[in-house]
């Protein structure tokens, strides 16, 4: 049987990794070949890019070999798909291959799409690429008081990271002694502070405290850079000094140009974690269009699943378990303290007040981000 | 016509049903009808909300078996 994963991202990688354990007799013995194209021959700590814009990590922190977190039984190239022929069960490849599948795994992820409000990507700083992130860092230590405005893009990667910034911004201009000089307006595209109601109860009256403003039902419709204003759908209008973007996504342009999914983002059965019409084509992360969070941790648990059952189809024949939409995600609260967010597809999270041992234990995670990649954590 | 969209957003703690479409409605054209399910209490008002404030028409909203239909089309 031949699995070929299309993506090496956290969601490819983990996924790989697992199979290749699950699978190890029957790779070794050729009964199962599992290969892995990527666009990369490096693998990205996304999350740490939060970090880099703050200067709390640095660029070579975020990187590993990809083939170095992958166990030996992967059959890993650099070589990008361009072509999904998914009615004969082939690929084709940036340097001319042909390659055939029994079973298909898309995890292509997302891309920060800035470019799709007028006159953002020029004047709003973004931290979803390293370029972008450093160039948000010296943005942000030249900067010596006005007014911040936070603006929120829809999809985008990372449910957390609005408020993480806010609240990261609030301590970084502290540790400067400049909070006094720096207002902090927090915009959101639908009626509440967040997108999960009792992260959004919990962190409204923290902004109140921190003296931190917002406005809810804001989504983003153009820039004017010269005037320094930000116009939205419904109407109103920010005015800003420095303008900071959480930027819409949209699932990678081959998704796109092969018209697997509007967006980019493929339709996919929550619960089997299947490609629509397609019963052996399995799509996990944010190239879903699964209603769920964007994040690492939501791939992190998908993968787990479809580890157990693309195991189970070469051993049993036949899947063995229902994906239930678990999400872990840490919520960074400041430059000390975290809480997080648990829930799946039946059950919302209860977020409890935020403790410097969270904030620890995501400090470690970011180190230990590389074993969870290999599968280990 | 074009076949109807369905955002299906039932069970969608995050980003929820409003994101949801909020996201579906940037890929789709002006003209397209668009139907979001949610079993989300509290969508059934912010979204037909948010929909009057942007400028978006609602074509109908009803609930069935506890689950809430919002049927509107892309005007702009």
């Amino acid at each position: 049987m031949k699995i070929l994963i299309v993506g090496g991202g956290m969601g490819g990688t983990i996924l790989g990794n697992n199979l290749a354990r699950r699978l190890a007799p029957e790779l070794r013995s050729g009964k199962v070949q599992l290969t892995m194209l990527s666009a990369s021959d490096k693998h990205m700590y996304q999350p740490g890019l939060l970090y880099l814009c703050l200067g709390r990590m640095t660029p070579d922190e975020l990187y590993r070999d990809q083939a170095s977190l992958l166990e030996p039984g992967i059959e890993f190239q650099v070589d990008p798909v361009e072509t999904f022929e998914l009615d004969t069960n082939r690929v084709k490849t940036k340097s001319g291959k042909t390659i055939g599948y029994d079973i298909l795994v898309i995890a292509t992820g997302s891309r920060a799409m800035p470019e799709m409000i007028p006159g953002l990507a020029e004047n709003a700083e973004t931290f979803y690429t390293e370029q972008s992130a450093l160039k948000m860092f010296k943005r942000l230590q030249a900067f010596q008081g006005g007014r911040v405005v936070i603006a929120v893009g829809v999809p985008h990667k990372c449910p957390m990271a609005p408020l993480e910034i806010t609240f990261m911004l609030h301590d970084y201009f502290k540790d400067r002694g400049i909070r006094d000089k720096v207002q902090l307006h927090y915009t959101y595209p639908i009626g509440r502070v967040h997108s999960l109601e009792n992260v959004a109860k919990w962190a409204t009256p923290e902004f109140d405290r921190l003296g931190i403003t917002y406005e809810t039902l804001f989504n983003m419709k153009e820039v004017d850079g010269k005037n320094q204003v930000l116009k939205s759908e419904e109407g109103t209008e920010a005015k800003y000094d420095l303008l900071i973007t959480i930027p819409a996504h949209k699932g990678m342009e081959v998704i796109e140009k092969n018209g697997l999914g509007a967006g980019g983002f493929i339709p996919t059965d929550k619960a089997k974690l299947t490609m629509e019409k397609h019963p052996n084509v399995y799509v996990i992360g944010d190239t879903t269009n699964i209603p769920i969070s964007k994040a690492g941790s939501t791939v992190h648990y998908q993968a787990e699943t479809l580890g157990e059952n693309i195991a189970a189809i070469v051993k049993l024949g036949a899947p063995v378990r229902e994906h239930d939409g678990k999400v872990f995600c840490f919520i960074e609260c400041g430059k000390d303290r975290a809480t997080y967010a648990m829930f799946n597809y039946t059950t919302p999270p209860d977020p409890k007040p935020p403790t410097r041992a969270v904030h620890w234990f995501k400090v470690a995670y970011n180190k230990l981000y590389w074993a969870s990649a290999r599968g280990l954590l | 016509m074009a076949e109807k969209i369905v955002v299906d957003a039932r069970g969608s703690f995050c980003p929820g049903p409003l994101m949801e479409l909020i996201a579906r409605l940037k890929f789709a054209q002006v003209g397209d009808e668009l139907e979001v399910l949610s079993t989300d209490k509290g969508s059934s008002a912010d979204i037909p909300e948010w929909l009057n404030k942007v400028g978006h028409q609602i074509l109908g909203t009803r609930e069935e078996a506890g689950v809430f239909h919002i049927a509107l089309k892309k005007m702009k």
